[in-house]
């Protein structure tokens, strides 16, 4: 059944308080998940007072501010500070984003609340477990599958308008703020793709190169890998790269509707 | 010995059902269906405050409201099955509790369309 209260390990504690140091001139209070398995406690919640006069605009550089002077154990992934790796994918605010384009001066007034993404195994603080997730993108096989041989001479073309089509698809950076933000994918993981694994399938399917359509399609027509999908839309409000999942999604179910006849 | 099976065998799991495409299509036929019939059942329900019972009786009995009524219940159980059916898939996760109430969302819309369907017999051919 859908869990609707979290687990007792999983219950949320108060947590430690970091002041600003002193002199600080503009703090803003930041609210940090913590969970460290190497110990038994439930997670809580540290509160960090960040002084905005010393830290970049940015989420991330007050999370790597709070890293580099005032709690070294906070542990996070991130790597390219630019919206192109999705490694900071992260809750912030309420909402599933990138910790690195997400303003601070843009979040809402008050303490800013930062959680690990939703409904995922956490491997400690802020770092989420995305085995399973990145497994589900390998079964869709997300590379080209031809039958005919590539020309000996050039690459495999295609035109203009073809290549447009690949546009809102190929910017998808996988960072799995959309299928964490998807009811469904809370309650059926194990079996619903998720909309950023599904917006990639879509992404092959309308691929004017790629000829294993008709298999794919084969792969996605299920119950629970694709219909599952019930149009919430949480994925599109949430992509922090603007592309829209539940778009890509209602076109995959157009296509199988389509080859019917 | 779950540990030592690889993630793509986990995400592969059975495969893929083949199927889904008709059970969405005719989700949506019924809706559409069910979207028109309700316009008119709406017109039936408001008529039916100014008449008695006969009145009534008689207005469900005319042929072609006997036909939409019957229909609409047709629908309005049809398209029942097939929503439950997804909240069930949707929260209910054990296999054996999903096989008892998928059968018994089957068998108790069935039972609903035919009852309703029967009531409408009766009453359009006068018995």
């Amino acid at each position: 059944m859908a869990e609707f209260s979290l687990p007792r390990n999983s219950r949320i504690q108060p947590g430690k308080h970091f002041p600003a140091s002193e002199g600080a001139k503009r703090t803003r209070t930041f609210r940090i998940y913590r969970w460290d398995p190497d110990t038994s406690d439930n997670p809580r919640m540290d509160t960090y007072e960040v002084d905005l006069a010393t830290c970049g605009p940015m989420v991330l550089d007050a999370l790597l501010k709070i890293k580099n002077e005032i709690d070294a154990t906070l542990t996070l992934r991130r790597s390219c500070r630019e919206g192109i790796c999705g490694s900071c994918a992260m809750n912030i605010d309420g909402t599933n984003t990138l910790a690195c384009i997400t303003a601070i001066d843009d979040c809402k007034a008050g303490d800013v609340s930062i959680h690990p993404l939703p409904h995922m195994p956490v491997v400690k603080d802020l770092v989420p477990d995305l085995t399973h997730f990145y497994a589900q993108h390998a079964s869709i096989k997300p590379w080209l599958q031809t039958k005919s041989p590539a020309p000996p001479d050039r690459e495999r073309l295609q035109s203009r308008e073809d290549r447009a089509r690949l546009d809102g698809l190929y910017e998808c950076i996988l960072c799995a703020c959309c299928s964490t933000a998807c009811p469904s994918y809370w309650w059926n993981a194990d079996r619903y793709l998720g909309p950023a694994i599904l917006l990639q399938a879509y992404r092959w399917i309308v691929d004017s190169r790629d000829e294993a359509t008709g298999e794919r399609l084969d792969e996605l027509e299920d119950p629970f890998k694709l219909y599952r999908c019930h149009t919430i839309m949480n994925c599109t409000r949430t992509c922090p790269k603007g592309l829209n999942p539940a778009k890509a999604i209602a076109n995959i179910k157009k296509l199988l509707v389509e080859r019917r006849g | 010995m779950t540990a030592l099976r690889t993630p793509l065998k986990t995400a592969l799991a059975l495969g893929s059902a083949k199927h889904g495409v008709h059970h969405f299509l005719v989700q949506r036929i019924t809706a559409v269906a069910l979207l028109l019939l309700g316009l008119w059942f709406v017109w039936l329900v408001l008529r039916l405050p100014g008449l008695d019972y006969a009145g009534a009786h008689a207005l469900l009995a005319e042929p072609c409201n006997a036909l939409l009524m019957a229909l609409f219940v047709i629908a309005v159980f049809w398209h029942a099955q097939l929503g439950l059916q997804v909240v069930i898939e949707d929260y209910v996760h054990s296999h054996g509790w999903q096989l008892v109430l998928q059968v018994a969302i089957r068998l108790l819309c069935i039972l609903g369309a035919a009852a309703g369907v029967l009531a409408v017999l009766r009453i359009a051919l006068g018995r």
